[in-house]
């Protein structure tokens, strides 16, 4: 499994640390309810096929990335800078 | 005052060679890591050639003049070996004696290597002036190519004799082999 950095090319992926759904990117408003930040901090999918998850360059550049992938065939579609990629 | 005696992190365990590669120490006395802040990078370029006269090379790769070498060392990061100021333009952490650095040098070099990094490295690939942040072995690493048949390998200080330990196996490993692979 290779990863596209956008900094440093194509890398092999034990150069990547995984951290979770890039749905923390997607932070709410500090008055958004109990609910809303529960859903954030602890409810996540478990898709089968197309996630879109943040991974962090470790033993590279040291840049968070979004990357986008299928968890059926392996396939990567994207990685682009997290910093780039805040909605 | 006392003049306390500088160890650098390669003393005891290099230099040494092993069919045609060569290990030896590049001492590197100042080493500071330069992340420009927002919208500063052209002004930290012009000031680091104002004052050493090379500016911010492009990602992944590297530009020296004499002792001073400006190398990218990671996501909007650069790695400078000389003195500069860069007051209000950048957030400057000085490194200074936190790297070793070991030429790994010959023909072969590029056989050695492909042993521990994960990267392809041949000149075609990666030629003089490139330079990238990888693994070798399981240690974090920056890899410069400074000669044809020379790179630059750092790793933080604590990790030296490890470096030193794999790039020795793998020597001895591409050494055996002879040149039948």
């Amino acid at each position: 499994m290779r990863i596209n950095c956008p900094n440093c090319g194509t890398r092999d992926r034990r150069e990547f640390y995984y951290q979770g759904d890039a749905l923390a990117l997607d932070r709410p408003a500090p008055d958004a309810g109990p609910l809303v930040w529960d859903d954030y901090l602890h409810n996540r999918k478990n898709p089968a096929g197309e996630t879109r998850d943040l991974w962090f360059h470790e033993a590279g550049c040291g840049a968070w990335l979004v990357v986008e992938r299928n968890t059926l065939t392996h396939a990567i579609h994207s990685a682009t800078l997290a910093e780039t990629a805040i909605r | 005052m006392v003049n306390l005696l500088a160890v650098p992190p390669g003393a005891g365990i290099l230099p040494r060679s092993a069919g045609g590669v060569a290990l030896t120490e590049v001492v590197v006395d100042i080493a500071l890591s330069v992340m420009p802040f927002a919208g500063q990078h052209d002004a930290v370029a012009a000031a680091l050639r104002d004052q050493i006269g090379v500016g911010l090379p492009l990602a992944n790769r590297w530009v020296g003049r004499g002792e001073a070498r400006v190398q990218w060392f990671g996501h909007g990061t650069w790695l400078v070996t000389g003195a500069v100021a860069l007051e209000g333009l950048a957030a400057v952490t000085d490194q200074s004696d936190a790297w070793g650095v070991v030429r790994v040098a010959g023909a072969g070099v590029e056989d050695v290597l492909a042993r521990l990094v994960p990267m392809d490295l041949r000149l075609a690939r990666f030629d003089v002036g490139a330079a990238a942040r990888t693994m070798l072995g399981h240690m974090s690493v920056a890899v410069a190519r400074v000669d044809t048949q020379a790179f630059d390998v750092m790793v933080m200080r604590s990790m030296a004799a490890t470096l030193v330990h794999d790039l020795d196996g793998a020597m001895r490993g591409v050494a055996a082999r002879g040149s039948n692979f």
